[in-house]
């Protein structure tokens, strides 16, 4: 058993604990010895606690960490392994460098919360390299909270590959508080009979700006894809979304499919592109932005509630 | 009156609901029903243009669908909304949320009245996975927590099956029992008699008002197709 533990300035920790918890998460879980997780606080590791199967290693930088994850060969991980980046103060830099192998045959599901409670002028970046082994499986859940301030600037972007039979399925989700500013960028490859499944929902206010670029290539013989992404903006909240599927394999299948949902003044583009180079590959989009349906308002409204709170109940089921 | 590329849609409506009444519309497809229930509730597009519509001595024509569901108005839609995501068990707590919210018993309790299995249903979704009838009898639900003062039901018995039928006339009771005021659009028989009172509408106006097997009777006999067996009426 790998533990490591490392600065851990008290205060800091619970002020982590406490972003961590307005996150959404429950913090009790980065102090279970028993469950692997990372917490990283600005350019500090504050905890990291790998378990059997899992090696874990970082590196602290000037601006942030480099975490090198690996899950060996064969392990199936049992419990979510918890991961949190953070920065307290209103203001700074974080560039958190990642780079995570699941072994062939293994399985984990990574729990990630990143959190900037304070943030009025943040950049947060995230480089991530993700190696999904052959018949591997991983399922990342990412919640972002960004503070009421709307001053986060978060760039997450990642290259992953998925190796023959290997299931990647990613989940990013932020929705309450502000956005700030939003530039997600990911690129995934997979081979023959992998699966990737993307799930993004952002809620944008006042003047967020969300960019969501994601693009599957389907290099395999079936493999499958599906991007999924639903947004919802209002006020003067901007967003741009581009989800690109490739099919270039036999067999490959794959969908993009886009919901938005837009109030006041916020404008919205959505682009799905599809290309095919292979006849017997098979790739399919929708898209549609539109405003909250009627009726679902109406029906709310003749519950006893205003439009506002109607919309806004209609909102959260729909990126829930 | 309410009218639509100029042409009235609801031309003479003479109604009036008693306290605790169990008043059923009936009349032939396109008659004006549904958008008689839409004016009451008030919902946009269809704004009172002409005349008064009284809810307990007040006035309420000018008032939003907000400001007279807290007096007690509510409404079930023919064809209930979708609702993507969102949780049956959130869903109910909305009506009672103006009353202090609903305990998880009352939540099960308006499950079991409209015949679902509150184990099953309560954690899942209005939305995807529930068939229409499903959703209906959900959203018939959604109002009996709301303890409302008026409960405007559109065909309620659309898209319920024959055995869940007398479920739903047991629910009109119910609401009854429990203080409120029933105004049912319906096509069935079964309705229409556990009703107090029944009025007729044809072409945007309310015919006649009165003993609801009575008025069954004489819209089955000679008032379909409503156009050509009665004249019209006049505009009012
Ligand atoms: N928004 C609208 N714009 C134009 N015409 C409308 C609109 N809504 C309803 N109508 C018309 O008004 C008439 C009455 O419609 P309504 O839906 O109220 O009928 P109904 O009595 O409820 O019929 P059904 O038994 O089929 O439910 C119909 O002729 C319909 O085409
Ligand atoms: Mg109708």
């Amino acid at each position: 058993m790998t533990q490591i533990t490392l600065n851990t300035l008290s205060s800091e920790i619970k002020d982590m604990d406490a972003a961590y918890s307005v996150a959404g998460g429950d913090s009790a879980v980065l102090h279970d010895h028993e469950l692997a997780s990372l917490v990283i606080s600005g350019n500090k590791v504050l905890n990291a606690n790998g378990i059997k199967g899992i090696v874990l290693e970082t590196k602290e930088t000037e601006h942030g960490v480099d975490v090198k994850m690996i899950i060996k060969k064969g392990y199936k991980i049992p419990l979510p392994v918890h991961l949190c980046f953070g920065l307290i103060p209103q203001d700074g830099l974080q560039e958190i460098g990642m780079n995570f192998v699941a072994e062939e045959d293994s399985a984990v599901e990574l729990v990630a919360h990143c959190t900037f409670p304070n943030a009025v002028k943040i950049i947060h970046r995230m480089e991530a390299q993700m190696h999904v082994g052959k018949n591997a499986l991983l399922k990342y859940t990412e919640t972002h909270f960004h503070g009421p301030h709307g001053g986060a600037q978060v760039i997450p972007k990642a290259r992953v590959k998925i190796e023959e039979g290997g299931r990647y399925y990613n989940n990013f989700s932020l929705v309450s508080g502000r956005v700030g500013s939003l530039e997600f960028d990911y690129d995934v490859d997979a081979e023959k009979d992998s699966i990737c499944e993307m799930v993004t929902k952002v809620y944008g206010k006042k003047d967020d700006k969300i960019r969501i670029m994601e693009k599957v290539s389907l290099n395999g013989e079936n493999a499958r894809s599906v991007i999924k992404s639903r947004l919802a903006i209002t006020e003067n909240a901007e967003s741009e979304f581009r989800g690109i599927t490739e099919g270039h394999a036999p067999r490959s299948r794959g969908h993009v499919d886009c919901l938005e949902v837009i109030q006041g003044n916020a404008k919205a583009e959505a682009v799905p592109i599809v290309r095919v180079d292979n006849p017997l590959a098979k790739v399919t989009h929708e898209a549609a932005i539109g405003c909250v349906d009627k009726k679902e308002v109406e029906t709310l409204m003749a519950r006893g509630l205003e439009e506002d709170e109607a919309i806004d109940i209609i909102v959260k089921g729909m990126l829930a | 009156m309410l009218s639509r590329d100029g042409k009235k849609i609801l031309r003479g409506v003479n109604l009036e609901v008693g306290d605790r009444e169990i008043h059923s519309i009936i009349g032939a497809n396109g008659a004006g029903k549904s958008t008689l229930a839409y004016t009451l509730m008030g919902l946009q597009g269809y704004e009172h243009e002409e005349g008064s519509l009284i809810f307990n001595g007040e006035d309420i024509s000018k008032l939003s669908i907000t400001e007279r569901a807290r007096k007690g108005i509510t409404l079930a839609w023919q064809e209930p909304a979708r609702f993507e995501g969102l949780k049956v068990r959130d869903y109910l707590a909305i009506g009672a949320k103006d009353n202090g919210g609903a305990t998880e018993e009352e939540l099960k309790e308006a499950l079991r009245k409209v015949d679902l299995k509150p184990e099953k249903y309560l954690d899942r979704e209005v939305g995807e996975t529930l068939s229409g009838g499903e959703r209906k009898r959900i959203e018939l639900a959604s109002i009996i927590t709301m303890k409302p003062k008026l409960a405007i039901l559109d065909e309620p018995d659309s898209g319920i099956d024959v055995v869940s039928l007398k479920e739903i006339v047991n629910l009109i009771q119910t609401f009854k029992e429990n203080g409120s005021s029933v105004l049912v659009i319906t096509h069935r028989k079964e309705i229409a008699a556990a009703s107090d009172k029944a009025s007729l509408m044809c072409e945007g106006v309310i015919l006649r008002s009165g003993d609801p097997l009575e008025i069954s009777e004489f819209f089955k006999n000679r008032c379909i197709p409503c156009d050509s067996r009665v004249s019209p009426p006049k505009a009012a």
